[in-house]
């Protein structure tokens, strides 16, 4: 059966263990967490955790009944099959050399890109979108020469409740 | 009231109303030995900590209470990883206490420090380490309910010395935990659907797990398959939840099941499994499981379903709550089942337990194994809890010692642990004194906990060990013999001690039996004696256990063994 990207998001209480016991028993069992993004809620004892895992839908079923095993685990939602919207967040420092400063500001200013540091010699860039719109920002930006970049995890909210 | 740790500790066991803890003590665990001391818990003094987490287990399994050990921190601890393991793969409820090293040296790699919340993780069903002496009492509440509850398992509590020396405000009543509740009733309308695919079932079987002596579902269990006349087949772990000796039963099936349970498998057209999870032991190549069979599950972990065969019918819940509203469901609507093609099916079945039935060949002047079985089961008249170890011994007591009532089987089915049996009996024996407990065991699995003799000794369990002794490691032996030719590497285990007089020097009874007709005799003695005995049976030493499922073949392709074998 056909593999693709599923979105699950888990509601766990907020023990010091908590993603060792849900990366163990992913790992455990073989399944890969493609990406991964945990905080707090409102709630200080109680955190989210979204995650992205690749698998056919009867993978996908075993993997959120195994995370339903666990004490720690509140609640699972996957999030692939509803209608929701997902986020991902970079940072990214490119050095303003001299051959590449005229392009860089050029592509910055067409693509409206958030500029949140701006030194002589280098800028540090926020941009946010869906996972295609951050492949996209990539694309233009890999020719003017990323010297560093952080990539958050998909974030994702469920549009229907 | 103001308490210290290990004060808190015994009073919330009090209120958890344990009787027994299996333990031994270290530095990390001094002063809750000191505060048992004061106190009236009854402990039991292991000889290894394995050998209590075993024996807590065993115990668990023939009361469906949930089992308590203690034993120190490091070592201590991670001896009991392989039970913790076991318990787990067959679901059993414990709660184990660790020792550990004071808060403040957690993460230094102190003196025996180890990360024992870690190491189980994996392995048990969860693990606390309490770091505050004020969660202290709603940890321990909350171990206990989380092991008993739902699909059991084992839960490990770490204390760490200086969190069970400090002091606390103790109230039993304020005692809160979260709230685990999560209903275990099956939707109305999957009940509906079972009927409706019994109804149109020909050949109906159902196969009954360990989840139905979890659920303690025997009673409805057997109600149900008698009412309705549905035959009846079990795993390992299911044995003793239907009647061994109703003409229902077809016995254990899967890779030393009955020739019958595994041809019904193969011929029914519905298979109804509650409380089994299709281990590949059961099911052998799963292309060819129960091919003309609309499937339906009932388990309590929807984790279970769906996982190894894929079902038609998924019910979630109870056992004991499903079979309940089946059987209130079918009286109302009146389930047709005296029919022809329910006579043809029970006709069929009989005819392949005429056929082929369990049997050995009794030859030659040596004791075939089977034969020391089934007159234990003669002389006890199946009123006996027995435990076993692992390997053709485990598998020669599944097929001919009759369990009759639930929670009277107690053998490592998940894990196959070698070296459970004699600390489970042991368990056991504390909770029915009064009982026939017997460890049926080979010669390797005994040597692996033998140190337990002496807890047997000490305290007067009077468990009997049944010593199938074949100087082999014997299932692994046969697997050679049939797949290796005959190259035993590594599994001759002639050089043994002399088991009467280690019994002997335990301070134990030893017996022992070479010829057939001393059988019964050793038996006999050996029931009677109000002490612990071993009895050593020497018996046939290449004798394979029959039906056998080839690894990776369909369940229908049984060979049965030459049955012309002399030794
Ligand atoms: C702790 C452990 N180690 C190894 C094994 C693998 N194993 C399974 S059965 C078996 C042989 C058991 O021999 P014995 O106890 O003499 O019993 P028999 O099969 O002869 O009845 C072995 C080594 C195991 N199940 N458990």
């Amino acid at each position: 059966m056909e593999k693709k990207e599923h979105i699950i998001s888990v509601l766990v209480h907020n023990k010091p263990d908590v993603l060792a016991r849900i990366a163990g028993i992913l790992g455990g069992k073989g399944y890969n967490i493609e990406s991964l993004c945990v905080n707090t809620t409102m709630q200080y004892e109680v955190s989210k955790i979204v995650m992205t895992t690749l698998g056919n839908k009867e993978t996908i079923m075993r993997i959120e009944n195994q995370l339903r095993r666990l004490v720690d685990v509140i609640q699972v939602d996957n999030l692939t099959n509803v209608e929701s919207i997902h986020r991902e967040l970079i940072l990214v420092r490119l050095n303003l050399t001299a051959d590449k400063k005229e392009q860089i500001k050029n592509t910055v200013d067409t693509n409206k890109w958030k500029v949140i540091v701006s030194a002589d010699d280098y800028l540090i860039l926020e941009i946010t979108g869906d996972n295609s719109q951050i492949d996209f920002a990539l694309a233009r930006l890999e020719p003017l020469g990323i010297v560093d970049i952080t990539r958050t995890g998909i974030i994702a909210l469920n549009l229907e409740n | 009231m103001k308490l210290k740790g290990t004060e808190i500790l015994l009073k919330m066991l009090e209120e958890e109303n344990v009787e027994i803890m299996f333990g031994y003590p270290g530095g990390a665990v001094l002063d809750i030995y000191d505060q048992i001391y004061k106190s009236n818990m009854k402990h039991i003094l292991v000889r290894h900590e394995q050998g209590a987490v075993h024996a807590a287990d065993g115990y668990a399994r023939a009361t469906g209470k949930v089992g308590v050990c203690l034993v120190t921190s490091g070592p201590g601890a991670t001896n009991t990883v392989t039970g913790i393991a076991t318990a787990n793969m067959d679901s059993i409820p414990l709660v184990v206490f660790t020792g550990q090293v004071p808060t403040g040296l957690i993460g230094n790699d102190a003196f025996q420090e180890c990360d024992i919340t870690g190491i189980t993780r994996p392995c048990s069903k969860h693990n606390f380490l309490v770091r505050n002496i004020e969660d202290l009492a709603s940890t321990i509440k909350e171990a206990f309910h989380i092991a008993r509850s739902g699909r059991p398992g084992p839960v490990l509590v770490d204390l760490p010395k200086n969190v069970m020396a400090a002091s606390t405000e103790y109230d039993p009543a304020a005692v809160r935990i979260r709230n685990h509740e999560v209903s275990y009733k099956p939707s109305p309308k999957k009940i509906a659907n079972f009927f409706e695919m019994l109804q149109k079932a020909k050949k109906p079987l159902i196969m009954t797990g360990g989840g139905v002596i979890l659920g303690r579902a025997s009673e409805q269990l057997t109600q149900f398959a008698r009412q309705y006349r549905i035959p009846v087949t079990g795993t390992l772990m299911g044995l003793g939840s239907f009647p061994g000796r109703d003409p229902l039963w077809l016995g254990m099936l899967g890779m030393h099941g009955t020739y019958y349970a595994n041809m019904a498998i193969s011929h029914c057209d519905l298979l109804c499994a509650v409380g089994a999870r299709f281990d590949d032991r059961v099911t052998g190549t799963i292309e060819t499981f129960a091919p003309n069979a609309k499937i339906i599950q009932v388990d309590i972990d929807p984790s279970s379903i769906n996982r190894n065969v894929t079902v038609d019918l998924p019910i979630v819940g109870d056992t004991k709550a499903v079979l309940s509203d089946m059987i209130t469901y079918f009286d109302e609507h009146n389930y047709a089942y005296e029919n022809e093609e329910r006579n043809q099916w029970l006709g069929q079945i009989a005819e392949w337990k005429e056929s082929v039935p369990l049997t050995y060949c009794q030859n030659g002047n040596v004791i075939k194994p089977q034969f020391v079985i089934e007159t234990l089961y003669k002389l006890t008249k199946g009123e006996a809890i027995i435990t076993t170890e692992v390997g053709q011994n485990q598998m020669w007591t599944a097929q001919f010692f009759h369990f009759d009532k639930p929670n009277t089987f107690v053998s490592s089915g998940g894990l196959g642990t070698m070296g459970y049996g004699l600390p489970a009996a042991i368990g056991v024996k504390c909770a029915f004194p009064d009982k026939h407990v017997v460890d049926i065991a080979g010669d390797g699995s005994i040597q692996m906990n033998i140190q337990e003799l002496a807890t047997a000794a000490q305290y007067k369990i009077n468990v009997k060990i049944v010593l199938l002794n074949n100087g082999y490691l014997g299932m692994v032996r046969q697997w050679q013999e049939l797949f290796y030719e005959k190259r035993y590497s590594f599994t001759d285990m002639t050089y043994a001690p002399d088991f009467v007089k280690l019994a002997e020097a335990f301070g134990i009874v030893g017996l022992r039996a070479e010829k057939p007709e001393e059988v019964e005799a050793v038996l006999k003695q050996g029931l009677s004696l109000d002490q612990p005995v071993l009895m050593d049976f020497r018996v046939s030493r290449e004798e394979c256990v029959y039906p056998m499922v080839h690894p990776g073949d369909s369940i229908s392709n049984m060979s049965l063994g030459s049955r012309e074998t002399v030794n």
